[in-house]
C-alpha cells in the first residue's frame, strides 16, 4: 500500500517532457517533488504563474508570490505571470497538458467529486470545476476507500459533482486504474504487497480485471 | 487628468449599504487592505462582495464578515475562514460559490463590454442550475453573464496618477481584471508615481479603467501558508 508521498511518486511518472501541468492542492501538490531530472516541466499555478519553483528559503518568503494553495513557492528562470482571466484562459483553450487534482469521489464513467458534502463542508470548488470541463489529460490522486472503510471509486457519485465523464487516469493508495470511455475502471498496476482481491473489495463501481495486473514500479 | 484622492476614506466616501463591491486579491495576496480597512470604519453594510475568496477570521473580507456588513459573498473558494463557514451553514450568509475561472471571465466580460461569455465549466453539476446551455460544435457550455458592480476596489505594486497600473507576481490575479469592470474603480498602490514614471510598454491595466487612484500605507501583506525549505 502506497502513503501519499508513493502516490505522489507514481504520478509523477506520467509527466512527459515538455508538458506544462497544473497541480491540485494537498498529493497532488507533492508530486512536484518527484518529477525526473532528465525532463523539463513547467507548472502552471491558477493563481497567474507559470514556472512555479520550490518553497523558498527560510526568511526569503514575499507574500506577493505564492501558489494555488496560497502557500509561499518561487518563481523559477523563464517564468511568467498573469492575471486570473488569461489563466483560465489557457486552461480552457487546452494549453496546459496535464491537470492532477485530488477527489472525494470517481464515479465508473469519470465523473468526478471533490468540492462539497453538504450540510458539512462548503469550502468552494476554486479552479477545479473550470480545471475538468476542459482538461483533455486529467489524474486523480485519492484515498481508494474512506476512513470508514467504504469505496470512494463509486457506480455514480453521491455528492455534488465538480465534473462529468472527465477523469481519465486515477492512483490511489492501492492501485493504478484508468476511467474507460465506456464506462469502468480498468485495473492497470497494483501498488506494492496489495493483492487484486484488495482492490476488488475496495472497488464499489465497475472493475475491469485483464490477465496478469503487474505490481507498480516507483 | 489626475485621478488622485486622499486616501481610502475619501476614495470609498460614496460606497453605500446594499453596493456590489467587486474586491481584488487571491488569498491574502493583492488584498486593497487601505480600503477594506475604511469600509470596516465606515461600517456600510448588506453588501453584495465579489471577490474569489472571503479572507481569514481577522483580516481581508473576514473583517468585513465580522462586522455583519456583507449580505452576499460571490466566491469561488472559502476555505480557510470559520466565521463564514459558520455564517453560511447557518444560512445568516447568501453565498453563491462559483468556478475561479467563470469568476475571472465575467469580471473580464464586463472589462470588455461583453454582456456573457460561454464556458464549459460547471456542465453537469449544480452550477449550471437555471442557466443556459449552448452547444458549439459538440461541446456543451454554460451562459454567464458579465458582473455589473458598482465599485472595482483592487491593490497594485505602482500606479501613477493618471490611473496607469503595475502588478507585482502573483498579487496580480483578480485585481488586473476586476480593475476593468467596477462602473467605479478604485486602485491602491505601494508606490504613487508621476505620469511618465512608468514606462507605457509596463502598463498592465491602463489608466481608463482607474477614477480613483492614492498610495497607500501600512501593508501587512500577510501569508497565509508560509511554506520554506532550509538552506
Amino acid at each position: 500500500m502506497l502513503d501519499k508521498e508513493g502516490i505522489a511518486k507514481r504520478i509523477a511518472k506520467e509527466i512527459k517532457d515538455g508538458y506544462y501541468v497544473n497541480l491540485g492542492i494537498g498529493i497532488p501538490t507533492l508530486v512536484a517533488n518527484y518529477i525526473p531530472e532528465n525532463i523539463d516541466v513547467v507548472l502552471q499555478s491558477e493563481n497567474g504563474l507559470l514556472g512555479m519553483g520550490p518553497f523558498p528559503f527560510e526568511g526569503e518568503e514575499d507574500a506577493d508570490i505564492i501558489n494555488a494553495g496560497k502557500q509561499t513557492i518561487t518563481m523559477l528562470p523563464g517564468s511568467a505571470v498573469f492575471d486570473s482571466a488569461m489563466s483560465f484562459g489557457m486552461i480552457r483553450a487546452k494549453k496546459v497538458n496535464l491537470t492532477i487534482l485530488g477527489a472525494m469521489e470517481v464515479s465508473e464513467n469519470g465523473d468526478i467529486a471533490n468540492w462539497k458534502i453538504p450540510g458539512k463542508m462548503v469550502k468552494g470548488m476554486g479552479g477545479a470545476m473550470d480545471l475538468v470541463a476542459s482538461a483533455e489529460n486529467i489524474i486523480v490522486a485519492m484515498q481508494h476507500v474512506n476512513k470508514a472503510g467504504e469505496s470512494k471509486l463509486l457506480p455514480n457519485c453521491t455528492l455534488p459533482l465538480t465534473g462529468v465523464n472527465c477523469v481519465k487516469k486515477i492512483v490511489t493508495e492501492l492501485a493504478v486504474l484508468d476511467v474507460l470511455p465506456e464506462g469502468g475502471f480498468k485495473l492497470l498496476e497494483r501498488a506494492p504487497g496489495v493483492s487484486v482481491e484488495e482492490i476488488k473489495k475496495a472497488t464499489a463501481g465497475k472493475l475491469i480485471i485483464e490477465g496478469e495486473v503487474p505490481e507498480m514500479v516507483i | 487628468m489626475n485621478k488622485t484622492v486622499s486616501g481610502a476614506d475619501e476614495a470609498i466616501r460614496d460606497i453605500e449599504d446594499g453596493m456590489i463591491l467587486m474586491m481584488g486579491g487571491f488569498g491574502m495576496s493583492g488584498l486593497p487592505e487601505n480600503c477594506i480597512a475604511a469600509l470596516v470604519k465606515k461600517g456600510v453594510k448588506d453588501l453584495t462582495c465579489i471577490s474569489n475568496n472571503a479572507g481569514v477570521d481577522d483580516f481581508g473580507i473576514g473583517l468585513m464578515l465580522k462586522q455583519r456588513q456583507v449580505k452576499k459573498m460571490i466566491s469561488s473558494y472559502v476555505g480557510e475562514n470559520a466565521e463564514f463557514e459558520r455564517q453560511l451553514l447557518s444560512g445568516e450568509l447568501e453565498v453563491e460559490l462559483i468556478p475561479q475561472g467563470t469568476l475571472a471571465t465575467r469580471c473580464m466580460a464586463a472589462g470588455y463590454g461583453m454582456p456573457a461569455i460561454f464556458t464549459p465549466a460547471g456542465i453537469g453539476t449544480e452550477v449550471a442550475i437555471g442557466k443556459e446551455v449552448r452547444n458549439f460544435n459538440g461541446k456543451d457550455y454554460l451562459m454567464e453573464m458579465a458582473f455589473e458592480a458598482d465599485f472595482a476596489i483592487v491593490k497594485a505594486w505602482k500606479g501613477d496618477t493618471m490611473g496607469n497600473l503595475v502588478y507585482r507576481a502573483t498579487a496580480r490575479n483578480f485585481n488586473a481584471v476586476m480593475a476593468m469592470a467596477g462602473k467605479i474603480t478604485i486602485a491602491e498602490v505601494e508606490e504613487l508615481v508621476e505620469p511618465g514614471e512608468i514606462d507605457p510598454d509596463h502598463v498592465h491595466t491602463p489608466g481608463i479603467y482607474v477614477h480613483r487612484i492614492f498610495q497607500g500605507k501600512n501593508y501587512e501583506k500577510r501569508i497565509e501558508q508560509r511554506t520554506v525549505r532550509k538552506k
